[in-house]
Formats: structure tokens, sequence, C-alpha cells
């Protein structure tokens, strides 16, 4: 409590002589102030001052305990982010274009997006697939297709991210595929699968099976690649689409670090232990607007995921504790009016990002509230971030925030409403129950609700689309996806099965489906071996849908 | 005379999962007193226009962020004709290009909203036809 009155007295001299008297002439635009998220925000903030002990536990020194101040003892002055910008679309051909012109420009890593189709398992050839072929993404059926993919790119020289959830397993078993045929060894693989399927019950909606089957392949990812794959980040528990989907900074902390928890009680009881898998596990997030709060949403988020690791799962390893994670600016926040703006939002979210102590980084092209990108758009979105990294200067220390009055109190703010929901989830019997009653997407609308209120009332200024309007003659040059292009696919397909041993393909399916039935395999080699033969991306889900059964949606309105 | 409720089905075709757009869509012309109901992602356009006629409404609207608008909304309508819907009025929203726009009015797609595109359009959009629905 003497903190609390530290000042005390001053302060109250303060509002009674100088504040008041300006108030009185020019009051504040508003009753009162919060923060994007509706945090409340004061007029003023004042030192705290901690004691040795009390800082060590709050903040500690980067590269320690509770990693407050970030992951790594130099941070920016060691190795810059990772610049990662998310890239597919059409065929396996277009896309490995596009990648190796992203590399050419500077980008350090890949990140690869699928189409739809490939995201819920089903081939070019499905149906249920017209019109989404090539369109989100790239379309891959079969290991041919990664192959083409990948061609000419050596995979122990990049690190590669993939968008992949629910068939997580079998694009990670094609890219250990395309490995083998480039002779690299899988041990020397970099790259991160994202492999989350809780937040797409919630948020991002590309789940295929039910929760509790979904987490025995999340798991058997995790123990395979502990053995197999060593540098492989096995997950990236995601905020971003649960932010996306209208939440607040808050709950984007609380229901990721609530899906961690789960992820990691999952592997826990099917008997791995913690310190094997949980330095392989990574986070993902959003970057918004208002950058005191990103930044201080980043700081709390691994402060609070340190503790849940030492103190509720008992890890020894410090990085096991260590919250890592890849930030991609907020796509709802960009506006289809008046798009170069965006590219301003776009700085203000990187700095957010960078302030936060990001490990690697996408920064959205300006273009995209419209369609695809253009190559120009992304460039300039890549160029935002080396400008931010070599021109700005916020690289130079190790979290520069650290010690703003009110970053400290935000971040102190977050972590308490953090807290307040992973109890509430607990008392719920955890996150997938609280899924499977609508809990989280009910709370979830609720803010977005609300966001989208305050816009339409003018309360919360868009500048281009609720203030500042201009007319604009419609945009030009806007990226699209050949219409053929799923004939093109589904070619490509039928010309891969009149070409490999189907009776193999039976067979590899057939082990696959007996795997399946039994807990105690570890499905992965099963799908690997699958994959080599060229069964395709529907053929393995497929075995996995009549096995697991399909998920159907809540409807929470 | 009372107003006779009007009921939209606001539907999500194809793969994608976006559905803050549609789910705040559904909510605030719901707020704005009709009668919604919200189909939940990743629907069939069959599984759509069952829905609409078994459901009686006089209004779809579709919502896609995935590019796939123009197979899948004409889909819609062309499947609204064949089965007995034809005086259903479908309107769309989404990402999606302008220059789509008059092939996807000519398809039977009435409007297209994109983004930033204030609820009062759509409320207006509605009253507009109004006379033509209770008249049907």
């Amino acid at each position: 409590m003497s903190k609390k009155s530290f000042l005390h007295d001053e302060r109250t001299q303060w509002e009674q002589s100088t504040l008041h008297k300006v108030l009185q002439s020019h009051p504040e635009r508003k009753q009162s102030f919060c923060t994007g998220s509706w945090l409340p925000v004061d007029r003023l903030y004042l030192p705290t001052p901690l004691t040795a002990e009390e800082y060590q536990q709050k903040l500690g020194f980067p590269g320690q305990y509770p990693f407050t101040r970030g992951v790594q003892p130099t941070m920016y002055r060691g190795r810059l982010w990772t610049m990662r910008q998310y890239a597919g679309f059409g065929t396996a051909e277009e896309s490995n274009a596009r990648y190796k012109y992203l590399l050419s420009q500077g980008q350090t890593g890949l990140s690869v997006a699928f189409d739809l189709p490939t995201q819920v398992g089903y081939d070019s050839d499905d149906p249920r697939a017209r019109g989404e072929v090539g369109k989100v993404g790239v379309a891959i059926d079969t290991l041919r297709d990664m192959e083409i993919l990948f061609d000419g790119i050596p995979l122990d020289k990049v690190s590669t991210s993939m968008t992949i959830n629910a068939p997580a397993c079998v694009l990670l078993a094609f890219y250990l595929a395309v490995a083998e045929k480039q002779g690299v060894p899988r041990a020397q693989l970099e790259g991160t699968i994202q492999n989350d399927i809780l937040k797409e019950y919630v948020a991002r909606g590309t789940y295929i099976f039910p929760p509790r089957p979904s987490l025995r392949l999340v798991t058997d990812i995790f123990a395979y690649c502990a053995r197999e794959v060593p540098k492989w980040n096995t997950i990236s528990i995601s905020g971003y689409h649960i932010r996306e989907a209208g939440a607040t900074a808050v709950q984007e902390v609380a229901f990721t670090l609530a899906n961690g928890i789960t992820y990691v009680q999952a592997a826990v009881d099917a008997g791995l232990d913690v310190d094997r898998f949980a330095g392989r596990l990574s986070f993902f997030f959003n970057a918004y607007n208002d950058l005191f709060e990103e930044v201080a949403k980043f700081r709390a988020a691994r402060r609070v995921w340190a503790k849940i690791m030492k103190e509720r799962f008992g890890a020894k390893d410090p990085r096991s504790m260590m919250l890592r994670f890849h930030t991609q600016t907020g796509g709802s926040t960009l506006t289809a009016q008046q798009p170069d703006n965006n590219v301003v939002r776009v700085t203000i979210q990187t700095l957010a990002a960078v302030l936060g102590g990001t490990q690697s980084l996408h920064t959205n092209s300006r273009d995209e509230a419209l369609g695809l990108p253009t190559e120009e758009s992304v460039r300039i979105a890549l160029r935002t971030q080396q400008i931010v990294a070599h021109e700005s200067g916020v690289t130079n220390t190790v979290d520069p925030l650290a010690g703003s009055y009110y970053v400290e109190a935000l971040t102190d703010a977050i972590e308490a409403e953090v807290w307040k929901y992973l109890e509430t989830i607990d008392k719920m019997g955890g996150m997938v129950e609280a899924i499977e009653q609508g809990y989280v997407q009910r709370e979830i609308q609720d803010a977005a609700y609300r966001y989208q209120r305050e816009v339409e009332s003018g309360e919360r200024v868009v500048v281009g689309v609720n203030s500042y309007v201009m007319e604009e003659p419609p945009p030009k040059n806007i990226t699209r996806v050949d219409p053929q292009l799923q004939q093109v696919q589904i070619k490509k397909l039928a010309e891969v099965k009149a070409h490999r041993d189907n009776a193999a393909v039976q067979d590899k399916l057939e082990a696959l489906r007996q795997a399946t039935r039994r807990p105690d395999v570890n499905v992965m080699p099963f799908v690997l071996e699958a994959a080599r033969a060229y069964a395709t991306v529907g053929e393995i889900c497929g075995v996995f849908r009549q096995e697991f059964g399909e998920y159907h949606e809540t409807v929470v309105l | 005379m009372p107003k006779r409720k009007i009921r939209i089905l606001i539907a999500k075709p194809g793969l994608d999962g976006h559905d803050r757009g549609a789910k705040y869509v559904a909510r605030a012309l719901k707020d704005a007193g009709y009668e919604v109901i919200y189909t939940g992602i990743r629907q069939s356009p069959e599984a759509i226009v069952n829905a609409a006629i078994q459901e009686d409404v006089d209004f779809v609207g579709l919502s896609l962020l995935s590019g796939a608008h123009n197979e899948l909304f004409p889909e819609v309508v062309s499947l609204l004709r064949q089965r007995g819907g034809e005086q259903i009025v479908v309107f769309g929203g989404g990402i999606i290009p302008e220059e789509d726009i008059p092939f996807l009015r000519a398809q039977g797609v009435e409007a297209i909203f994109t983004p930033g595109t204030p609820m009062s359009k759509v409320i207006e959009f509605i009253e507009s036809n109004r006379a033509r629905v209770e008249n049907r």
C-alpha cells in the first residue's frame, strides 16, 4: 500500500491547483478514456517504485524468468526478428515463383498459405471445393504439388511456416518427404506448423474432426517431432484469429493461453515429459492500432505463460517457460476505403510488435481489404518492416518501453484480466468444455458487436470509413486467381493418380486406419508412408474422417 | 395493418470461416426488428437453399471472403429458382471486387455490400423491397 501513496500528496496538490484551473476553462474531449479494447486509461500515470525482489518477480532480466522484458538477453541487438510474409495462391508453380521473389527481396523466412480445400482436407476435384481452389492460398493435393512448391528452395537454408491445422500432420509429412528427396536430414529442418485446432472452433473455422481426436493428432505430432524433427516448432498457438474475430486484447491473450494450457495438459496426459516438448511450442498474436495496449499485451502474455509453465506444469527448463511468438498486423483493421492509409496503420502495428518483442512478423499489404495483394503492395509491407528495423532506432535497446508508467500499469492490468478469464475457464472444466458450451464464442461475439456498433455510431473513429470520407474511383489492379485454375489442378491430380502405385496407396491408407484405431500408436509415421506413396490430402483426411467423425459448429448468435 | 415481420437468412457458402461480418449483420438486423436465421459457416448452396425454403424467408444474405463468390452466389440464386424460391431476394457481402458486382447483379444477386458499408444501407435495401416481399 505504501506505493499507492507515493507522490499522493503532490498529485492532490497538482490536481487542485494546476489541473483544476485548466479543466474549468478547457474540459477534456471525453468524460472518460479507454484503450482500443476498453481498458480504462487514467489521465496520468506516476511511478510505482519496486524493490529489487518485486522487480525480479514482475519484470526480471531479458532472457530470464518471467521473460516480461523479452525471451532473449540481447533481443534485436543480437538478431532482428524474422521478416516472414504469408503468401501463397493459385498453383504450386505460381507460389514457388512468389517465394523466390520474396527471398530475393530480403525476406528471411517462408510462410505458406494453403487454399481452403487443402485446409479442410478436400482434394481439388471434390465437389465441396468448387470455387475455392487456389483462392486464399496454394492448392496442394499430393506430395507432387509440394515438390513443385519448394523446387529450387533448399530446405536446409530456409525456415518455413505453414498455416495448416486440421490436416497439419499431412502437410508436415509432405514437407518431410520433400526434404528426403532434397537429401536434407530431418534434424536440420526449421519451421513451424500452426497445428492449433482449438482456435479453429472459436474463430477461424477450418476444423474437420471433433476436439478430442484432434487433440490426439496434435500430441502425436509433438511426440514425433521431439524424436525426429527436433528444431521444428510443433504448434503455433494462435490468438491472431481470435482477435480478428473481434476479441479484445485481453481475450486474445486469455483464450490463446487457455488453448495452450489444453495442449500442454493433453501432451502430459499422453505421457510426454513437459520439458521434452514445451520448448518447441510457439505463439502467434495480432497487432492492432492501440500502440501501448498492444505492447503491454505482449509483455503480459510472456509473464503469464512463464508462470503457467513453471507453477502449473512444473517445467524446469527455462525454454519451456518462454513465450516465443510470431505477429501479424491486424487484417481487420485495414480499410477498403483510401487503402493507402493502411500503410500507416501497418507501420503503427509493426512498431507495436517490435516494441513488444516479437520473434517474427508478417506485415499486411495495404490492399488486403480489396483482394489478394499485388506484388508492389507486398513489397511496401516488407519495406515497412525494414524501415522500422534499420531506421527507427527502436531496435537498439531491449524492451524500450519498460518503465513507462503507463505501459507497466497496462501490462499489470492486462495480466490481471487474463488470470480472471483463465480462472473462469478452469471452473468450466477447461477450454474444450468452454468451447462446447459456446462461452468463448459468445464472449468474442459480444466484443465484436460492441466494436462495430461504436464504428456505426461514430463513437470510434475509423479514418476514411466513418470520418474523413472521400469519393474515390473503384480500385484497380486487383490480383485475381485464374478461374480456370481449378481445372488445371484437377488435371494435375488425375495425372498423379494415374502414375502412382494405387495398390500401395490403398495399403498405406489401410495401415493408417489401423494405427488410427490404436490410441497408443503414433499416426505420424503412417501418414508419412502414405505421403511418400502420393496419397492425396483428401484420401488421408478421409481415413481420419471415417475414424474420428466430423465436427459440426454449434451456431451461437 | 401491422407490418409483417420480414424473415432473413444470413448464410455462409463456401469454405471460409470468416464469420465476423455475417454474425454482425445477423445480430444488427435482429436488433432492427427482423426475424433472422444464421446458418453457420461452410454451408453448401444446396443446404442454404433448403434452409431458405424451409424457413420461408423473404431474403437471403450471403457472406463470403475467400473469393469464391462468382461461383457460389449465382449457384444459390439458380437453385432457389429451381426449387420454388424465386421470389426470395438475394443479397451479398464480403471481400468482393467492384468489377465483379455487375456480373453478380446480372446473375440475380440484387445488392452487394462491401467492407465499411454502414448497416443503415443494408436496412434501406431491405425496406426498399418490403412492398415486394409483402405482396408476394
